[in-house]
């Protein structure tokens, strides 16, 4: 294995010697995800998927590094398929709490936490950046560095970990992640309710306040739905607490949510992605709008008709996502021609060239996937 | 610029009393929590402003004048330790709750808040904030961000990273970067997370907002007694093999419960290797079980006594030992050191038999503490200061125990930051290239050098006449300790 990560930093040194740009890829399930030529909707200068240039796969360097159940901790190489670690994971009882989306069954470790994406319970559990608890890399120069490490609290040096995750490869190749673990809830259950949007979004942060073992949670088309996990005495306690009807394809529903196959994300236009404060009341923007994370996530899918202002919307939406303390990422492009994440204060954009010019000096990876020149 | 003309400087748009240049004024500001450590400062401001902060900045800045931040003065790595040619800046000084969102479970505040006060502020709500340092009743929320500061209840709660969504932060040149927001997440590459345990090396935190957590109806306490701290580090691997994540879970070992008895009764069991405290929080039917499952596997995993608070007065009489033993330690020393290293917890039995070694080899007493469900250790060593040589043979011994955690696969800080007091260890936690790394990102926010310098992270001069100790990732060091 110590072979693979010495070919990979030969070709991380190559292409920095020659000024090479290089693409971090490997299951591929991410591509749509961010500006550049992998996003297949990039109609100006899409990549060859058969033998794109450049590409620097890490799927060779795969599998557990070490897993201690009772430590509550896993390390694993970036290769490593997701679905293959979350197997493992369950057979001892333990999960990824941030239940990551995989968007396909190619879906790796390091792409999970390079595009730093968590899903239906993040409001409750947490992100993937609040699992990250250590990493070994190769940065722009071809170095192997370490950071963090495999326990649960540690200060030493900068949180260079959680840094990486979710900087979707621009700075540095990602060679093994540890990442905190824990145990599957005893039992689940799925609560629907029919209600407005306004009062879903009341409802979803009232239920937050609360000591309930509320896990994820999705308003759309006036049914509010509810998981709850945990022990089950806290989940039979909390579902005489909410009443509301219980439905028994719970699992598929969230799973449909997490993995974008529920038939609100396919409807083959632009998704925005609005990450805001979780008690804005509900969003006056053109189009159909989904939400999750007890109000702190409204997806939009745009109207697009023909003579419809893509410009007039894109600007409508980012302000919308910013008065309401957040911001709008385009999520799935389908073509539409903007930014797809939304741009940074000229001072917060300072330090951000200024630490991609740090661990990426020669500019190899991914160049352009988050901002110009990043 | 020379002393004088900063300070006329500074008088120009704060008060007199806001600059203190004298001697005895700024005595107070000699030390943080570590008070071997002692220097006294240029010059102390003690802004009240965002804007004052941000002027003291560009001041300082302009003149290449090196800048300290100190939050309530609590931490116990020299972190805030002033440097004699700067300026000591205070932050006591913005201590306003700003807004508190009950709806959204959040909290706008100032950096001189004290933790345990948002708590308070929360607490008509229902709310709290969830990190829980033992120093929580006086250090403040902006010297937590730079610490990333911890508690007995992180294992379930998270650390301060886990627990903030906003913060304002001026750079050296007294810009304002806005990182974070009122979202669960933020455009960008991470630096929410890079600023958190930062020990005011990147920026100066003028605003932070933090989530808050509804309070759990109910909590209870598992008091278990073991005869062999091996059987008691066991227990803890058993309950959360069992997939139980307890809301706190605490060791102490005999030295350090016969210190703390004495002065607080809390009814520990005396004869006890080792006691533990396993908390459960929840709905009151879910307590009950977990109680049950935690007091189980306590019994099976070869407890020799075992007791479940009956009340609240209970729990917190039960938890009052254990925050007791700090002071504990200060009543029957001296003097203390108090380490902080972090190990995988599968390796507790064999640092605590290192340390035991370790502890007869230089003739100190230690007492342990342990946050068992994080592997987050504490031994106290007891000395004198007073005795000559003693503080000299105590800072050996406590980097030999941090040496050891590394080679058990752990870190040399938990929690407490590596300020002045572990800056050679990182030496030994890091290899060259990332230590230069560090350096690098030290750069992109702060290029003179002029935030906290000298802290943090060594340069790498320092770790190569510190070469003689260099040990990376189990390449042996210190031959004459018990290998394990």
């Amino acid at each position: 294995m110590q072979h693979t990560v010495h070919q990979l930093a030969d070709t991380i040194r190559a292409a920095a010697e020659n000024n090479t740009p290089l693409l971090i890829r490997s299951g591929g399930t991410k591509d749509f995800y961010g500006n550049g030529p992998l996003n297949p909707f990039n109609t100006v200068s899409p990549v060859n998927p058969v033998s794109p240039p450049g590409i620097l796969d890490a799927r060779a360097y795969a599998g557990i590094v070490d897993y201690e159940p009772t430590e509550l901790v896993v390390t694993a190489r970036s290769g490593t398929r997701l679905a293959d670690l979350e197997t493992e994971l369950r057979k001892q009882g333990q999960m990824l709490a941030f239940e990551p989306p995989h968007f396909g069954p190619d879906a790796t470790l390091g792409g999970c936490v390079a595009s730093g994406l968590s899903g239906p319970s993040r409001a409750s559990a947490g992100a993937v950046r609040d699992f990250v608890l250590g990493l070994r890399m190769l940065d722009g120069k071809g170095d192997d560095l370490s950071f963090g490490g495999q326990v649960m609290k540690n200060v030493a040096g900068y949180d260079v970990s959680r840094l990486m995750t979710g900087s979707m490869g621009t700075l540095g190749l990602l060679l093994e992640v540890s990442l905190k673990v824990l145990p599957l809830p005893a039992t689940a259950l799925t609560l629907r309710f029919q209600m407005s949007e306004a009062e879903a979004i009341k409802k979803m942060n009232l239920w937050g306040g609360r000591s309930l073992p509320v896990s994820a949670t999705c308003f759309y088309e006036g049914e509010l739905t509810v998981r709850l996990s945990g022990a089950v005495p806290a989940v039979r306690a909390a579902r005489a607490i909410l009443g509301g009807e219980e439905i028994i394809e719970g699992r598929t529903f969230w799973e449909s949510l997490r993995e974008q196959t529920h038939a609100f994300f396919q409807q083959g236009k632009p998704l925005w992605r609005l990450s805001i404060k979780s008690t804005i009341p509900p969003l006056l923007l053109p189009g159909k709008q989904l939400i999750e994370w007890g109000g702190a996530l409204r997806w939009l899918v745009a109207d697009t008709n023909a003579g419809a202002d893509t410009e007039a919307v894109q600007i409508a939406v980012r302000k919308a996502a910013q008065d309401a303390g957040g911001h709008a990422t385009l999520f799935r492009s389908y073509g539409l021609h903007t930014p797809i994440f939304h741009p940074l204060a000229p001072a917060m954009m300072n330090i951000t060239q200024r630490l991609k010019e740090k661990f990426d000096p020669d500019r190899i990876f991914n160049l352009g996937r988050m901002y110009p020149g990043i | 610029m020379n002393s004088p003309q900063l300070v006329a400087s500074l008088r120009a748009f704060l008060p007199p009393e806001a600059v203190l240049h004298e001697k005895e004024d700024m005595r107070p500001y000699e030390c943080d929590g570590l008070s071997a450590y002692r220097q006294t400062p240029m010059i102390v401001a003690l802004p009240q402003t965002e804007e004052e902060v941000a002027r003291i900045l560009r001041i300082c800045h302009a003149a290449k004048v090196p800048v300290v931040a100190r939050g309530a003065g609590t931490g116990l790595s020299g972190g805030a330790l002033p440097h004699a040619e700067g300026v000591l800046l205070s932050l006591a000084k913005l201590k306003q709750i700003l807004e508190l969102d009950p709806a959204a479970r959040t909290a706008r505040v100032q950096p001189g808040v004290r933790n345990l006060a948002i708590s308070e502020a929360a607490a008509q709500y229902g709310l709290y904030y969830a990190p829980d340092p033992s120093s929580q009743i006086a250090c403040s929320i902006g010297g937590n961000v730079a610490e990333n500061s911890g508690g007995v209840h992180c294992l379930k709660y998270g650390l301060t990273v886990h627990n903030i969504l906003k913060l304002r932060v001026l750079t050296i040149e007294g810009e304002l970067l806005e990182i974070g927001g009122d979202s669960l997440d933020a455009p960008g590459y991470d630096l929410l997370a890079l600023m958190t345990g930062s020990e005011g090396m990147l920026g100066v935190v003028t605003e932070v907002t933090v989530k808050l957590t509804p309070r759990p109806q109910k909590a209870q306490v598992v008091l278990a007694a073991f005869d062999d701290i091996r059987k008691a580090g066991n227990a803890v691997a058993n309950v959360i093999g069992a997939g139980i994540i307890p809301a706190g879970m605490e060791m102490m070992d005999q030295i350090t419960t016969r210190a703390v008895e004495e002065y607080v009764h809390a009814g520990y069991n005396l004869e006890a290797a080792a006691i533990l405290l396993c908390e459960s929080d929840g709905a009151a039917e879910e307590v009950a079980e977990e109680i049950d499952r935690i007091d189980e596997i306590m019994i099976k995993s070869g407890a020799t006594e075992i007791r479940i608070s009956r009340d609240e007065a209970e729990r917190l009489r039960f938890w009052a030992g254990r925050k007791a033993a700090f002071p504990a330690a200060g009543r029957v020393s001296p003097d203390y050191y108090c380490m902080d290293g972090t190990i995988p917890r599968k390796n507790l039995a064999q640092v605590l038999t290192g340390i035991e070694a370790l502890s007869g080899k230089y003739g100190l007493r230690c007492m342990n503490v342990f946050h068992a469900g994080d592997g987050n250790l504490h031994p106290l060593i007891l000395y004198d200061a007073n005795r000559p040589g003693e503080l000299e043979l105590t800072e050996e011994f406590g980097a030999q125990i941090l040496q050891m955690c590394i080679q058990a696969g752990g870190t040399i800080t938990g929690e407490h930051g590596v300020g002045i007091e572990k800056i050679d260890q990182m030496c030994s936690q890091f290899k060259t290239a990332e230590l230069q790394m560090f350096h690098a990102v030290k750069a992109a926010f702060d290029p003179d050098g002029l935030l906290n310098p000298g802290k943090a992270v060594p340069v790498l001069r320092r770790c190569a006449e510190h070469g003689a100790m260099h040990v990376h990732r189990g390449e042996e060091k210190f031959p004459e300790l018990p290998r394990f």
